[in-house]
This record gives C-alpha cells, structure tokens and sequence, in this order.
C-alpha cells in the first residue's frame, strides 16, 4: 500500500495536477475570505466555506478523472493485477494519496481564521470545526471521483460524469423544492432507483440474473410498501434528494453546530465508494 | 513448479480456454505457440492472476494463484502483451516502485534494480522518461520489472512482437541468458521464435493444448519419414536399380512422365537426408544419366503446427521455411 502511496502522491507532483488542485482551492476560498472577512468584516469563517464549497464541483474531477480510468488506458492496471498486493491496498494507497494532495492546500486554510483572530474576534472553534467538515466533505467526493474514475478508461468521460453528479448534489435540495411531492411520484422515483441498482448491479458483477433479482426484489418492496401504506410515501422524493446531498450536511456546521451524524454520514459514504471501487477494479478479472 | 488443471474461461458463448492441463517443471524455457486468438495471453493472464478462470485452478509452487495469490505473485515475474509502463517517469522511478509493491526495502531494493538493470542493459536511459524510449528499450523495461523481486518463474507475453530485426536479436539473447537460472515461459505466434529459443513446447488452438513435447520430439512424432523429390532423364527400371544400391532409402514412388523422365518420390529414414541426396546424386552421375531436378523436404515444425491447428482462421506467418531446393 505504502508504494502505491507514494507511487501516486509522486505522480501528482510530477505532473501539474496536484498545483492545479491545490491553487484552484485556495484561490477560491481566499476570494471568499476577502468578501466575507475582510470587506464585509464578518467574523463567521464558516460561511467562506460554504460558499467555497461549490469548488468542489470543478477540482474533485480535475483530481480523480485519471486515478484508475488512466491505469486501464495505459494497461498499466494489468501490472497493479500482477504485483502481490491486494485490490484494497491498491485503492486505499490511491485514495491516501488523494486525501493528502487535498489535505496540503487545507492545511494554509487552517492558518486564515488565526491570522483573522490576530485583527478581531473570530469564532474559533465553530471555523475549525467546519474546516473539519469540509474537509470529510471533500473526502467523501473523492471517493466518489475515484469510483466514477474505476467505470470508464476514458479521462474525459470520469471528469465529465463526476462534475455533473457534484453539481447535481449541489443543486439537489434546491431542486427537491420542483419535483413531485406526491405519493405516486415518489413511488415512480423509487422504482426508477430499484432500476438503477440493477443496471449497476449488472455492470459491476456481470451477472445479469443477480442484477435481476435485485432489481425485482426491490421493485416488489417498493409496490408492496405502495400498497399498504401510501401515505408515507408524500414528500419522499423530496426528502430522499436532500437526504443524498452531502453539501446540506455541511450547512449544520455553517450554523454553528457540530453535528456528529453529519460526519457519521460522511464517513459512511466515503467507506460505500472506496467499497465500490475495490469491486469495480476486481470485476474487471471476472469479465 | 507450475501446475495448471482443468483451466477453462468462457466470454459468454465463446471458449477462450478450453480445458487446459499442463505441468510445468523448474529449469526449462517453454513456449506457448498458436495462432493470435488462440488463448495463449487469456492463459497467462490466469497464471498470473490477472484474470479469474471460469473453472479450473493454477498452482504456483503448491500456491493457489486465487487462494494465496500473494505468496503465487511473489515467485512470478510477468511481462503482458503490452508492456505495463509509466510512461511520464523514468525507468529509475517506476523500477523502484515495482519493487516496493514486491515488497522489497532498502539496499536489498537498491541491489536488485542495479542488477536488473546491468541484466537488461538498461543504465544509458536509466534517468530519461519512458515516453521517449525506443520500443526494444521499453520492452527491456518491461522484462526489468518482472525480474525485480528475483522470481522463479518469469512469464513473458510475446516479447519480441512489434520489435525490428535487431531488438528481436538483442531480447531473444536476453531471454536465453535467463533461461540459465530460472523458468522462463514465453509466448509467440511466430514458429521459428519458439524453434530457436524454448526446449519445451507448448502448442494451443482454440483454447486447447494440441501438443506438448521438445522441438525435436515434435518433428520426430509427428512427421512423416523426409523426402526427396527428384525428376531423372533414365528408363524407370533403370532408376529403381539405382535406387535400389542406395542406403537408407524406405521408399520410392516413380511416375514415368510422357517427354521420357521419371518424376520420383524417395522417402527416407529421416536421419540422413543430405547423404542420401548426396548418394542419388553421385549415383546418377556415375552412369552418365541426368538428374534435371532435385529438392529435399526437411521435417519442419511449420507443417506440425499447420497441421494441428488447422481449421484456425489464422495461419502463421511463413518463416522458418526449411525447404532446401537443389537443381
């Protein structure tokens, strides 16, 4: 794991992607830094973060579009294979990496709301508390970046997807506002999800009558809870899709409040896509 | 020691690997030989531990490839078809990486890439990016990085495919250096590489093994006795008397032709071709009678290995001609 660590933090810094990252995340935050503390002199620095937040929708990509899909172009993935190490040990050394060409810019953040506290009073702890989140926030988009990264061997395809699902999940609690709040609707959308696992089932397993099973099985549950129960399903959708949006999460944090399941969630999800990716790599063996 | 029992793979309805059972013993360089597509890199990418079988099992050693692959790995060395390159770094960086990840630390790290590398001929691009290699250099890369980690078995991949005249030279004397003190299993669709280069060998079609056996104990199983073509100007009754004094012949077939020569097919105990020949030859010459045309047919490995993967679409390529014609 270590050598794959430090293969890919090497890498990073070999090419321009690492600076890349790095100067898009602190130019944006510093921007916000000027408007909210210094211009407009407020004392919160968590709303710089949270309006900064919507960077992610562009460097995330720019970090994970080549972590695997570039392996599988260069069929260097056929050597990752061959080494005596482990899938997970390949995807944990790779996603490490990521964290800490992340974690570097973060790290000069961490200084501002200090220098700020030297000029005036800055809410200390709620400032690094959200660093804190937005930094497991961050985490969890790698994650996905690099399983988005694990689906395709083509660069251009991984960065288009993963900056489209970031910005869908930025705007989902805007959008949720839109969509059908009735029973019927989310019953449809919910289906339209059954379908999805199954389809993703499918690609990543190959097999077509565990897709199957999967897929009906939940359509069942879906119809079947539908039936008894219809009232619950008002308002699902709605709820669902704020529920999925990791940048809601981070608002508790904004607010001042340092909220335990927020990073629970986080958590969950960056272990779901680093589970995923690990199956995405070890399906191509079984194809 | 590799052992390799009931191997099958399957893409849907297509068999890559059907059923594939060999042995494979320490100290010999052995060569997968068949047609392109005949699942000779499907069969190495399972040995590997690239690939999952559909059923059957490889052993390495006594490891399971799939139930200890990590103990399997680290005795194996493998160059795939396509040689698994960074290219943004130097040859110096991506050794010490391959090393790392086959757990090696330290001087012993240091000790193995300086060797490696003396052994592939390496150290003028050792510090220039692989991009700008040429392809027998980055071939060489390929073969340094499966012999870091000093494996006992090395697993190359057609290693000379898409190389020119001079590196083909240069990485088949590379490969015969490494014969000496390890396993080497390598495979081509190019019939003289094998020939020249494998004391064992192994030759798939269709996914399956259609013979196992030395170069010579190929030829000598599997060809019929050698000819020798011949047309002489003489009465047939006086060819078949000459013939007849000659040593070493099994047998003859005459076809008296209508301008008055006798077309003749000699088949021989296949040891001494050229002095049979030679005899004809001299024998003929003695009675003053003319011999206007004589050509051999050696045994060749071309016409084994048509024969036992006829029916594959492709054919391949026609080097190794053996054919020696005399007039």
């Amino acid at each position: 794991m270590t050598a794959i660590f430090k293969h890919e933090l090497r890498s990073y810094f070999h090419s321009l992607t690492a600076y890349v990252f790095g100067a898009f995340l602190l130019a944006f935050i510093g921007i916000w830094a000027m408007i909210y503390n210094i211009q407009a002199a407020v004392s919160n620095f968590e709303y710089v973060l949270s309006s900064g937040s919507l960077i992610f929708v562009v460097i995330v990509p720019i970090l994970t579009m080549r972590v695997i899909a570039e392996e599988r172009k260069q069929k260097t993935d056929q050597l990752l294979y061959a080494l005596p190490i482990t899938t997970t040990q390949v995807i944990m050394g790779k996603y490490l990496a990521l964290l800490t060409v992340y974690l570097i810019p973060l790290a000069v953040v961490c200084v501002y709301p200090f220098i700020f506290a030297q000029f005036g009073e800055v809410y200390l702890l709620t400032a690094y508390g959200s660093i804190l989140a937005f930094f497991l926030m961050g985490a969890a988009f790698l994650a996905l970046g690099m399983f988005i990264s694990s689906l395709t061997e083509n660069q251009g395809f991984a960065a288009g997807i993963g900056i489209a699902v970031i910005l869908f999940n930025y705007y989902s609690v805007s959008l949720s506002e839109y969509v059908s709040a009735t029973a019927m609707g989310s019953m449809i959308a919910l289906l339209v999800i059954a379908l999805l696992v199954g389809v993703l089932i499918r690609h990543l397993t190959g097999n077509e009558n565990l897709a199957f099973v999967v897929c009906l099985v939940l359509m069942a549950a879906v119809a079947v809870c539908y039936l008894t129960d219809s009232a619950a399903f008002e308002g699902l959708l709605p709820k669902v899709m704020s529920a999925l949006s990791l940048f809601e999460r981070f608002n508790a944090f904004v607010n001042g409040m340092f909220d335990l399941t927020a990073v629970v969630y986080y958590g969950s999800v960056i272990a779901f896509f680093l589970f995923l990716s690990v199956q995405s790599l070890e399906k191509r063996r079984y194809n | 020691m590799i052992t390799v029992e009931h191997l099958t793979k399957r893409y849907g309805d297509f068999t890559a690997v059907d059923d594939l059972s060999f042995e494979i013993q320490e100290g010999h360089v052995y060569g997968f030989l068949g047609p392109n597509g005949a699942g000779k890199s499907t069969t190495m990418n399972i040995m590997t531990g690239c690939l999952s079988p559909t059923e059957g099992s490889v052993r390495i050693y006594g490891h399971d490839i799939f139930q200890e692959p990590n103990q399997a790995k680290r005795l194996m060395g493998y160059l795939p078809e396509q040689p698994p390159l960074y290219l943004n770094e130097t040859p110096e960086e991506y050794l010490r990486f391959v090393g790392e990840a086959k757990g090696l630390r330290g001087a012993g790290l240091a000790e193995q890439i300086q060797a490696v590398v003396e052994q592939t001929r390496l150290r003028e691009v050792y510090r220039k990016p692989i991009s700008a290699l040429s392809k027998g250099y980055k071939q060489r890369v390929g073969i340094a990085q499966a012999l870091l980690g000093d494996p006992k078995v090395v697993i190359l991949d057609e290693p000379t495919v898409g190389l020119d005249p001079l590196q083909i030279i240069e990485i088949r004397e590379l490969i015969r250096q490494l014969g000496r003190d390890r396993t080497v299993i390598l495979s081509s669709h190019i019939l003289s590489e094998i020939q020249t280069m494998c004391d064992q060998i192994l030759i798939i079609a269709r996914g399956k093994l259609v013979a196992f056996d030395t170069p010579e104990g190929l030829e000598r199983a599997l060809l019929a006795p050698s000819e020798i073509a011949l047309t002489a100007e003489a009465p047939a009754n006086q060819v078949e008397q000459v013939l007849g004094e000659i040593d070493h012949i099994v047998d003859t077939q005459l076809t008296p032709q209508a301008d008055g020569t006798v077309a003749v097919k000699v088949k021989t105990d296949g040891d001494s071709i050229y002095d049979v020949s030679r005899a004809i030859f001299f024998a003929f010459a003695r009675r003053n009678q003319a011999l206007l045309e004589i050509s051999l047919k050696k045994a060749n490995l071309e016409d084994i290995f048509l024969e036992l993967t006829e029916g594959t679409e492709a054919a391949p390529a026609p080097e190794a001609q053996k054919e020696v014609d005399e007039t």
